[in-house]
């Protein structure tokens, strides 16, 4: 059994009595990986009943734009509609491997549950997923630390090509245009699993001019979990 | 146990004041001052002990003799931070003489052995006086070019007498050494025991991450070592904690 200081359950007593749904947060985003970029990262606060994704049903459009390209205008706009509390795109642009990014964020009551995504760089349609986390209403530190789906609206072929959803390729803004190899002839056709997934990771391949894959087989490849999301309730 | 210190309080000032007569009938004020040393009662140092046991859940991945720190200050490894020396001669080479008496360190004790696929090691270690000491663990998987596993700073005050945790750790890459799983770069059985260990270039991203995996021969890196049997996943190692003194 782990020990409480008697301070801190008096604290925990005294909040549990005054629970309240708003909240003032601090939401940080860590890249955990070696070698994957995380386009602008969308951390929403909404309410239990909505959610951005789900794992074995079919990603929306908004979600699709996301995973396949990076887009966050669709989410937001789901996000508005919904009276979400948003905070877009903390790091300003990609999230480079193992760096972070952070903000604050005020919520409305009602809005319990904290949903955070962003496309993986270098695929397909893989991105981070935190997928209607409670949020405790005890002041507090918490870690969660989140896993890479597949949004299964994309064909995994690990080539160049574009960022639109619906057509093929990944997108390769830069930094990665140096990084990305070229000339692979593709690795996978389309998912056999069209719902939202775990990812099963890329293949990859040592070449920068050929092969099966433009991704690197060393380097741009992971393993769960990918990102680690700290919230601090105030 | 006694022991002398020279504490303020231990001090004992004592002025003594001689009246001493002269002849010539003045009286002179001698002010002697005496510096006594008294024993002043130390408590008896309180030892706290902890068995730490360490699973190994990987396939084919010994894991190196584990070095197990206690310290107060500073982190033993953080993603997104860069890999000390001494934490870079662990994760390439397995050798963890360095983290033994990294700076930081108030107490360290070593695994005496690698740690074998499936096997476990239970490692105790005491400090005296110090009841909220961070634990941080860390070991090579040394069929890899810098991949290793391990705890950072880990507050052991949470720990009351008698009562255990148990973690299960991720595998981290140091970020100092390519992964190449060439031949030659692998110090562990995959290579013949014969591939080179730590050295002091560093050619790999430059920050600590969390491991990508291996690849392998088997996955399509033909220039690999090491085989499919090398693969893992996380978690890599399983940490039990017990507070036993």
């Amino acid at each position: 059994m782990i020990k409480l200081k008697p301070t801190y359950i008096a604290a925990l007593l005294a909040l549990s009595s005054t629970a309240s749904n708003a909240a003032e947060l601090n939401i940080e985003i860590q890249n955990l990986t070696h070698g994957i970029y995380f386009t602008p990262i969308a951390a929403v606060v909404h309410t239990p009943e909505t959610s951005l994704f789900e794992v074995g049903e079919a990603a929306s459009t908004e979600l699709q734009m996301m995973a396949e390209g990076g887009a966050l205008d669709g989410l937001s706009t789901i996000a508005t509609s919904i009276n979400a509390d948003v905070l877009a795109n903390p790091a300003g642009g990609l999230l480079a491997p193992s760096a972070k990014a952070a903000g604050a964020l005020s919520t409305a009551a009602g809005n319990t549950v904290l949903s955070v995504v962003a496309m993986m760089l270098p695929t397909n349609d893989g991105f981070i997923g935190l997928d209607n986390w409670t949020i405790p209403t005890e002041t507090g530190t918490y870690t969660i630390y989140l896993n890479a789906y597949d949004a299964g609206t994309e064909a995994n072929d690990e080539i160049r090509g574009s960022g639109v959803p619906g057509m093929p390729g990944m997108p390769v803004p830069p930094p990665l245009e140096t990084l990305v190899g070229q000339g692979g002839s593709g690795v996978a056709g389309a998912d056999t699993n069209a719902t939202v997934h775990i990812h099963r990771g890329s293949i990859g391949d040592n070449s920068m001019t050929d092969g099966n894959s433009d991704v690197s087989n060393t380097v741009q490849r992971w393993l769960n979990p990918v990102a680690k999301v700290t919230v601090t309730v105030n | 146990m006694y022991q002398l210190k020279k504490l303020p309080l231990a001090t004992l000032v004592s002025s003594i004041l001689l009246l001493t007569a002269c002849g010539d009938d003045k009286i002179v004020e001698v002010i002697k001052e005496v510096e006594v040393e008294v024993p002043a009662p130390v408590p008896t140092p309180v030892n706290f002990s902890y068995e730490i046991t360490v699973t190994n859940l990987t396939n084919s991945q010994p894991l190196s003799p584990v070095a197990v720190i206690l310290h107060k200050q500073s982190h033993v490894f953080s993603v997104g931070g860069i890999a000390s020396l001494e934490l870079e001669q662990m994760a390439e080479g397995g050798d963890n003489s360095g983290l033994m008496n990294w700076g930081f360190g108030l107490a360290s004790r070593s695994g005496a052995a690698p740690i074998g696929p499936g096997a476990s090691e239970t490692i105790m270690i005491t400090i005296e006086d110090v009841s909220d000491a961070n634990l941080s663990l860390a070991s090579m998987l040394v069929n890899t070019n810098d991949g290793f596993s391990g705890l950072d700073a880990w507050n052991v005050s949470q720990l009351a007498l008698g009562d255990s945790w148990t973690t299960n750790a991720f595998t981290y890459d140091a970020g100092t050494e390519a992964n190449t799983e060439a031949a030659g770069t692998i110090p562990g059985p995959a290579d013949g025991s014969e591939g080179a260990g730590f050295n002091t270039d560093r050619d790999d991203s430059g920050f600590i991450s969390m491991h990508p995996g291996v690849v392998s021969s088997d996955d399509g890196l033909n220039t690999s070592i090491l085989t499919q049997a090398h693969k893992f996943d996380n978690p890599s190692m399983r940490i039990k904690v017990t507070r036993i003194e």
